[in-house]
């Protein structure tokens, strides 16, 4: 067995009080104080996340969006520098291989930022479908990466960074540095809280960690745990691979079309996309939001509403922090689809009355 | 970690209180420490049978679902309906706002040597 990976704050959760598990091999901080607090913090103020499992490729040359434009399903090309965007790289059947965003940093120069557990096969993946005038890097092990989510997020990182924030847009970023320290600032998170995602040096991201908690304290900031990153992002209906989207749903199947970009370039995966949409999409992701009381949770079947015919089955659930009602996604057959349809959740033998609905569950404070 | 003495503990991290006939059940700090924020506690009725071993409800949490089990046969006489609207008493108050629910038995039934003091409990590996 190979030992476990740690980031560069392992110290640090561990000594703030952070219980550690281990997250697809790496060893991760998943409570603080208790997810409910931390996420109700993340709503109200301010949070700070360890991210720096996530993985990073740098492209680089002439061909680099030409490279991009054939491996992801959005359009490339319409990002000017500076400019984020939500992606997917599919395989040739249209399933999904990762989710990723992808930061244009100069005229021939993008990051693409990747799910840690996917890292491997990504970099394989890259490996066997990128060639041209380019080169590519995976600099994963190089960087540490922090999230501060949180209406208060800015008011914090401005204190420590010469470059005015507010020229960065949400899904925008900027290379420029933070206490001195060289790093990429981008607008944008996974709790739908405004907020920043920090790209620094390994090396960097204690002292960058420090700072900011520092920093924070007038507005309680805190760190907060891979459980309250979860139940922020399910009230966003943000997808999460192996959950929520992964090689078995298509893109399309997946309700990512948005992202799908058919006009744009010859993306591995679209031919069997185009088919797909021919025929008909057959299931959908979708979420929704329980009527009665309880929690689902991954795996649980879904109903019609009258509880004899299943239709699909959950891909995420939780109880809502902020709602206080059980919410989850799930595939469903498409004419169950619509917003507004009832439908039930099979939980340990009672089938509990839900509502398809559309994103997302909560109001955030952008 | 909390163990209050004056109670019998099962290996299943619930505690009970008897008085007389009637036994008050609830779950441990331990347990409700693992559980992390509980959101709803799916209760037995009023009037069930019951027999020790069985799975007679569930505590889910926002992480986890855990089930609750009837540490000692009987039958159920009250349950704690302040935990349908506030199902955290039990995180906040695990021994006493958030005790679970009371079961009429067989004094008989509590000589048993699967109960533990708070004292074997504590020991316990956990």
């Amino acid at each position: 067995m190979s030992e476990i990976n740690v980031t560069p704050l392992n110290e640090s959760h561990k000594e703030l009080g952070g219980n550690m598990v281990d997250f697809h091999g790496w060893e991760m901080p998943v409570i603080y104080e208790g997810i409910v607090a931390e996420h109700i913090r993340t709503r109200e103020t301010v949070s700070l996340f360890d991210v720096s499992h996530m993985g990073e490729v740098i492209f680089e040359g002439k061909d680099a969006l030409a490279a991009i434009q054939r491996i992801t399903t959005n359009d490339v090309s319409s990002l000017a520098i500076g400019q984020v965007q939500y992606s997917a790289m599919l395989y040739e059947n249209g399933t999904i291989v990762d989710d990723l965003t992808v930061y244009r940093l100069s005229e021939d120069r993008y990051q693409l930022c990747i799910n840690s557990a996917n890292k491997d096969k990504d970099v394989e993946w890259i490996r066997k479908n990128v060639n041209g005038d380019i080169k590519w890097k995976d600099i994963s092990s190089e960087i540490g990466q922090i999230a501060i989510q949180g209406r208060n997020s800015d008011a914090i990182l401005q204190t420590l960074t010469g470059y005015d924030l507010k020229e960065i847009k949400y899904y925008w970023c900027a290379e420029t540095e933070i206490i001195g320290s060289p790093v990429i600032i981008a607008r944008m998170g996974y709790t739908g809280e405004d907020g920043f995602e920090i790209f620094c040096q390994k090396s960097d991201t204690l002292k960058i960690w420090k700072k900011l908690l520092e920093k924070g304290k007038p507005y309680n900031i805190a760190p907060a745990g891979l459980g309250a990153r979860d139940t922020l992002r399910l009230e966003m209906c943000y997808c999460l691979y192996g959950n929520d989207i992964d090689d078995e749903h298509n893109a399309l199947e997946s309700s990512l079309g948005w992202i799908v970009k058919m006009d744009a370039s010859d993306f591995i995966g679209k031919n069997a996309l185009l088919k797909a949409q021919n025929e008909g999409i057959k299931r959908r992701l979708t979420p929704f939001i329980l009527e009665g009381k309880g929690v689902p949770r991954q795996g649980y079947k879904i109903f019609d509403e009258s509880g004899e015919v299943e239709i699909g089955k959950v891909s995420s659930g939780t109880s809502s922090p902020s709602l206080k009602k059980g919410i989850g996604m799930g595939y469903v057959l498409t004419e169950y689809f619509k917003k507004g349809t009832k439908v039930t959740i099979e939980i340990r033998n009672k089938k509990v009355p839900a509502i398809v609905t559309r994103p997302p569950f909560v109001d955030v404070h952008k | 970690m909390s163990v209050p003495e004056g109670l019998k503990y099962t290996k299943d991290h619930e505690w009970l209180k008897v008085d007389g006939d009637v036994v008050t059940v609830g779950i441990t700090d331990f347990a409700q420490n693992s559980l992390g924020d509980i959101v709803y506690v799916e209760l037995p009725e009023v009037g069930d049978s019951v027999d020790a071993g069985d799975s007679i409800g569930n505590i889910e949490s926002v992480k986890a679902v855990a089930e609750l089990y009837c540490p000692i046969s009987g039958e159920i006489v009250e349950i704690n309906g302040d935990l349908e609207e506030q199902p955290e008493l039990t995180n906040a108050s695990p021994f006493d706002k958030g005790w679970m629910f009371k079961i009429k038995t067989d004094v008989a039934n509590l000589e048993n040597d699967e109960l533990m003091d708070a004292k074997a409990y504590d020991a316990l590996e956990k």
